[in-house]
Formats: structure tokens, sequence, C-alpha cells
């Protein structure tokens, strides 16, 4: 069974109702406000309003805590390192041998942590609750994007579900011609690269074959010079739950960076 | 306004020779089909015909891609300007499917077509029951079989509504429940629009009924001939030049080379019941004119258990499974369970059943690529020959010479960029055997598959026929006890069946133990002496040939 990604279980939530556009405006609006500065009042008010608003996806807490555990432990130990290896002034809090925590180097590391985090959540938003096809259609038809680059990657995305099939049927098809003697990571290595570079000649075949069938289709053909015209089977529209969703993104970023210009931890990063 | 209804093909002179190539892939090629007409496109390998059959749906690409001469021309357009007019169907079920959802994928030719949105969704109803597919449009494409998948690509082109329908080999990687599916699904859309029909299949009588006239090319340009089927297939000299290019004839067999069913071959193709897909004619017991050569028929036919080394071993049991379950990983439920069967040296087993029953995953398992997910495997000592008695923990090196797997697909076990290295890889890096050992095999190797020429090439140049019989030489270098192979005969013209079916019967008689993976009744027929069939996640012996 091939592994599908373009036809995920998206709940019947309210955000999977939302147009992918405005999913996107909202998403890119807090994760570029909270690029500028690495503070922890705005990273921990995002992150509170993201917070609060799970309950819109649909899914339960057990599953995201699930699917979305190596973000965390990622923000944690960025979180952590910081504080190990940032600069050290302040009290000194904790003080074991060579490792030195003060309470600057721990705020930033903090800081680091939760900000991770707060700009992960709106993608994980976006991921949740977009099927790959509504995405698409949506910068398509509203974002004007040329559809031979947006339906080419849309195929191509069909491809890599097929490509992991490949992947392990290559493994046992090398195994059986006796592939991967050595126990070595040198000799491992060796394996994979050579594994590697079948499944690139492998996706090489299939994509070129698929461009064939797409083509055939009419599809990325030219007229008189010019893209031939396109009709769209699903039309992506835009509705008042889309502006509700670019509206608290707007109000999630506005609410972040206000308090941290108010509490006076607003920092620019590379100002 | 693009014109609608039945196309007219036109061919004058035509000619197309590829980018980097010598050799016209097609030249000379007169041709007129008319509005409606239903063609079968037969010819050797490299006759043409798939270039044929692109070039009219108008996809072969600019003048960088190849040269183009004379004219080939769809209702009197050059065929890449008639867009929209012809609709293309490929061989590979997962190959041509580019949407994720059953109803986008039939309504994507519309769109490129710039079809009004009101007018594609009754087009997509249309088409879908046109092929009997009448599945929810949400249902992902990933979800189907690969029937389903051919039926699904049928109704792609069906909703662009052209006059010309092309298929290439459209269900050469199906079972026969597949087939039969395409097949009527096929029979009803063209039933109800008329649209001309051009079909590239090498096994006749899977479309023979269903045309009204067949096209034969020449593999030097030109036509060999052109008729009603029966008057082409009932053509002494045509049926020859036909079987000899590997074209499957119905009436004739490729491991005899005979004339079958008392000379009325053209009756041949019209069973009365259903005929069998991918075979000449349904097999009829031991009936002598039903044209079903058996196990123990041919294979003392060929002569070679006279030549073979007296092997005291026949019949011993190599490797035995006792209620051996089977799954892709250990930790999803078993795909196959309850699986009791013993391989034995010198004898030949088939595994068949439906697409997706677990016929390749048992195969695997049985062939110690995969572990065993419940019950035992084990290598008996004359097959273990004091390796470890689960085959999954075997080393490589121990592997290779006690079993070796055939895929379905050649170019999955191709290594290197030569095919004389590709044949040493197993004795020499894996086995370690010595250099004079190793060229020993090689050479012999070279000689017996008639590989000789092709020495020097890279393997993932060959043709399809080449390929297998390369893919089938590799695993015989460090002679394996036992031969597993995953459909060795999928999408083979006859002459490659018949070569393979030789070489095998060979092997068994030198005392391998082969199983084989097929739905080809005929490869069963011929050599098996046991046969299982799996469906609804076990395997039960559904009887012994010879």
């Amino acid at each position: 069974m091939s592994v599908d990604f373009l036809t995920p279980d998206v709940a019947n939530s309210v955000l999977a109702r939302a147009n992918p556009v405005a999913k996107l405006a909202a998403a890119l609006c807090i994760t570029v406000s909270l690029l500028f500065s690495v503070d922890w009042v705005s990273a921990s008010v995002a992150l509170a309003c993201e917070l609060c608003l799970v309950p819109l996806l649909g899914v339960r807490v057990g599953t995201l805590a699930r699917r979305t555990w190596p973000l965390v432990a990622a923000a944690a130990v960025a979180a952590y390192s910081t504080a190990l290896l940032g600069v050290k002034t302040g009290p000194v809090w904790v003080h074991l041998g060579p490792a030195v925590f003060t309470e600057h180097s721990v705020l930033t590391g903090a800081a680091i942590g939760l900000r991770g985090l707060a700009i992960a959540l709106p993608g994980v938003f976006l991921l949740f609750s977009t099927d790959p096809t509504d995405l698409a259609d949506g910068l398509a038809q509203k974002l004007r994007l040329p559809s031979r680059f947006v339906l080419g990657a849309l195929a191509g995305m069909r491809l890599v579900g097929l490509l992991v099939d490949e992947w392990r049927t290559l493994g046992l098809a090398r195994r059986a011609r006796g592939v991967g003697t050595g126990h070595s990571p040198v000799e491992r290595f060796r394996t994979f690269l050579g594994q590697a570079f079948a499944l690139l000649v492998v996706a090489i075949r299939r994509a070129t074959r698929l461009a064939v069938a797409m083509e055939a289709r009419g599809f990325g053909s030219v007229v008189d010079g010019r893209a031939a015209p396109r009709t769209w089977a699903r039309e992506s529209s835009f509705s008042r739950i889309d502006a509700w969703v670019v509206a608290a993104g707007v109000g999630i970023a506005a609410l972040a960076v206000g308090a941290a210009v108010v509490l006076g931890t607003w920092n620019v990063a590379w100002g | 306004m693009s014109p609608s209804g039945p196309a007219r093909v036109r061919a004058r002179g035509w000619g197309w020779r590829h980018a980097g190539r010598k050799a016209f892939a097609v030249s000379g090629l007169d041709l007129d089909i008319a509005p409606g007409e239903r063609v079968l496109l037969l010819g050797a390998s490299g006759a043409g015909k798939s270039t044929l059959l692109h070039a009219l749906a108008g996809v072969l690409g600019a003048a960088e891609e190849g040269e183009e001469h004379g004219e080939l021309t769809v209702d009197g357009v050059r065929a890449p300007d008639a867009r929209g007019r012809a609709g293309l169907v490929l061989q590979d079920p997962d190959g041509q499917i580019a949407m994720a959802r059953v109803g986008d994928e039939v309504a994507f030719g519309c769109e490129n077509l710039a079809v009004p949105r009101e007018q594609i969704w009754p087009r997509v109803h249309r088409a879908l029951a046109d092929v009997g597919l009448e599945l929810p449009l949400d249902r992902p494409t990933a979800a189907l079989s690969g029937g389903q998948k051919q039926r699904l690509a049928l109704a792609g082109i069906l909703a662009m509504e052209p006059g010309l329908v092309l298929l290439d080999e459209p269900t050469a990687n199906l079972d026969p429940d597949g087939v039969d599916e395409v097949r009527a699904a096929v029979r009803r859309s063209l039933d109800r629009t008329g649209a001309t029909l051009v079909v590239v299949e090498h096994r006749v009588s899977v479309w023979a009924e269903l045309v009204d006239r067949v096209v034969v090319l020449g593999e030097g340009g030109g036509l060999l001939a052109d008729g009603s089927p029966e008057r082409v297939l009932g053509q002494a000299d045509v049926r020859r030049r036909l079987a000899t290019a590997g074209v499957w004839v119905p009436g004739w067999h490729p491991l005899t080379g005979e004339e079958y069913d008392d000379g009325r071959a053209v009756r041949a193709w019209r069973p009365s019941g259903g005929d069998s897909p991918g075979g000449v004619v349904r097999p009829a017991g031991g009936d002598p004119s039903s044209g079903v050569v058996r196990a123990d028929v041919v294979r003392p036919r060929l002569g070679y258990r006279s030549s073979a080394p007296e092997t005291a071993s026949v019949g011993a049991a190599l490797l035995s499974a006792r209620g051996l379950a089977a799954g892709r990983s250990p930790k999803a439920p078993p795909v196959v369970d309850g699986i009791e069967l013993t391989l034995r040296a010198g004898h030949a087993t088939s595994v068949t059943g439906p697409n997706g029953a677990g016929k390749s995953t048992l195969a695997l398992t049985l062939a110690g690529l995969l572990p065993a997910v419940g019950g035992t495997l084990e290598a008996l000592p004359p097959l273990a020959r004091g390796a470890a008695s689960s085959p999954h923990r075997w080393r490589s090196s121990e592997l290779v010479s006690r079993i070796g797997t055939v895929f379905q697909e050649p170019e999955h076990q191709f290594l290197t960029p030569r095919v004389l290295d590709e044949l040493e890889f197993g004795p020499r890096r894996v086995a370690k055997l010595a250099p004079g050992e190793t060229r020993r095999i090689v050479d012999g190797l070279l000689q017996r598959l008639r590989l000789e020429r092709l020495a020097e090439a890279n393997p993932f140049t060959l043709s399809g026929g080449e390929k297998r019989r390369l893919s089938v030489a590799t695993m015989l270098a460090t002679s394996p006890s036992i031969l597993v192979l995953d459909e060795p005969t999928f999408g083979q013209d006859a002459l490659t069946w018949a070569e393979l079916v030789r070489l095998l019967a060979e092997l068994i008689d030198q005392g391998t133990s082969l199983l084989a993976v097929t739905h080809d009744e005929h490869f069963t027929a011929a050599l098996s002496d046991a046969v299982y069939r799996v469906d609804g996640g076990h395997a039960s012996r559904v009887g012994a040939v010879a």
C-alpha cells in the first residue's frame, strides 16, 4: 500500500473549511512578526493564543502531541543549549562543574524555545487542516501562481508516496543480489548511497512517464506562443470564516508585538 | 471550435527517428483509419507501435526530440496540433495518475482543455459510468486496484470526449480480473461514443474480439498485413511471421511453435465462454486440443533431463513453512496466514491469486528477504548446509548461494553500469569465488542466455526481454538451490516467454527448486508441480499438474 500524502485525514473542523490561502496569510503574519525579535513575552503571548485556538483544529490533544513531539523536543534542545552556551550575564542561578546557567542565559534560552514553538505551530495548523489539492487550487486561482508549477508540484507530491514504496522494494531487491553484507558504518553508508542513486534513477523515469501522461491530457500546452487557457473544476472561494482566520492571524501578531513593546522586552534580533 | 465525433487518421510516408538513435522507429508508413474503426496494432518489439501511438497522441515532442518525415494527421490536422482530439492510456497503472482524488483525476483533462466548470462535472459522472467505476468522487486514487486505476485513466480521457482513443498495452500489468474489467470498460464506452480506437497489445486474444481491423507494422517500415482479424490472423504466412516476431498469435503455442486446434486456429480466439486474457485459450484439463501445454509434456520433451548430472537430491525437501504468517512489517497484521508448504529440489511451485492478495509478500518471506511474522519457516539441512535454519538470518553470502529472487521489475536489481559486471557481482563480490571460477560462470551464462553481444552494454539500455534474461542470469550466477520469481512473464512477448520457460524447465531438471508468483496460466501449466492460490489471507493448494 503506498503512502498517501495527498489525501490526509483532515478533520471536519472550522479551520478545514477555511480557504488555504487565508490560513497561509494568517500563519505568515504570525511567523514573520515573531521572527523579528527574540524575547520571551512576544513568544509566550503568541504561543498562548495559538494554544487557545487548538480546539478549532478538531484534533484530539493526544493526537496533536503524538504528531508534534519532535517539534517540542527540538524546541527544548534549542532552549537548553542556548541557556548552556549563551552569554553569561546577570546572577548565576546554577553552577554545576563546567556548566553555568545565569539569569540572562536561562531567559534567552526560554525565549528561543517558546519562539520556536510559536513559529512552528501556525504551520502545524495549516498542515493539519488543509488538503493539498485545496491548497493548490487556492494558490493557482486566488494568488494566480502559474498552474503549470502548482499542479506539477501537486503531481510530484503523489510520486513521493510511490517512492517510499520503491525505496522499500529497492532495499529488498538489492539484498537479494547480496548488497549490504557489511556491518561497518562505511559499508552501510556506501550501501545507502547506492540505493539512493538507484531511487533517483527510478524517480526520474517515473516523473518522465507521468509528464507524458499529463501532456497527453492537454496539460501545460502552448497555444499561439502562450500558455493555453485552463478552467478549474473546483472553485476556490473565500467566505466569512476566512475573514476571521486572517483577523485572528493579524490580531495574534499585533498582541504579541504590542505586549513585548509595552513591557520593554522587544529587541529586534538583527537591528 | 474543434471538430467532435469519431476521428479520422491518415499517414503518408510518415516516419520518426528518436534523437540519438541511428535507425528510424517507424518509416514509410501509409495508413488510413476511418472514423469509428477499431484497430489492433501489432508488430515485433521495436517495430514502432508505441512510437506511432505517442505520435497520434501528440506527445512525441518537438523537432529537437527527433526527426519526422512525411505527414501524420488526425482529422486533417497535424497530430501535435489536434489538441484534445486523441486520448492515450499507458501501460503502468501507477504511472499516469496526476491527482489525489478520483473526481479530480477525471476532471483534469477537461480543465486543461478549458471546458467550462458547469460542463465538467456532468462529463466526469458520465465517463465514470462508462467505465463502470461508480465510486465516490473523493475516493483517494491511491486506494484503487490496478484494474480500477486503468479504468480511471480511461475515464480521464473519455471525459475529454476524444474522437480517437489510443491504448498502449493497457492490460499488460493486470491480473485476469483486471483485464476483463478494462476490456469491458473499453467496449462499453466505445459503443456509446463511437470513437475510433487504436490499441497496441501483443497478447492478441485480449482484443481480437473487440476490434474490426488488425494492422501489422513491419520491422523495416511499412505494413506487414492489414485487414479484418479473420483475414489477417487466418493467413498461414502472416501467422508464422507474427509468431516469429514474438506476437501472441491465438492458436499458436510459443513453446512448441505449433498450431493447435486442428488448424481451425482462427476460431480459437472466439471461445464459447470468456476467453483467458493474457493467454491463448482457457485450460481445459488434459484436452490435447486446448492449446495448454502441460508440465509433464513440456519438461521431458525439452530433453534436458538426460544432459543433467544425476542429482541424488531431486525431491528432497529444502524449505518448510508451518503455519507461516507473512506481512510487510512485523508490527502490521499479516497479509497471509497459516501457510503450509514445502519446497523440494527439482520441483516447481506456482502461487496464484488476485493482485494485492499478498502473493508477493509471501514469496519475499519464503525467499528470506522479509522476516516471518508468525509460524515457522525452516531451511532443512540440504538447503541450510550449516547456515542458520531461518533464511532471514543468513548473511548475504549465504543467501545468494541458497535462494535467489528475481523481482518483477528487473531494473530494481541492477547494480552496475555494465552487463558483464552485473553478472560478476554475485560470484566475485558476494560469494568471493576465485577469478577463474567467476570467469567460467559468467562466460557460461552469457552464452546460455544469449547475452554475449551485450556484455559491454549498460543494463538499463536493454530491451524488456533482454532485461528479464539478465535479471534471471544474475541470480543464476551464484547457483542458488531455490529460485523465487515474481511475475516473471508480465508484459513479455511470446519469444521471451518461451525462452524463459525453456530455461526454467532446464533448471528444474537440474534440481533447482522453483517458486513463481504468477497469473500466467500457461506458465503454470508448462512448469509447475504444485499450485497454491492465495486469497482472503490464506493459501490453499489447488492442484498438482504433473
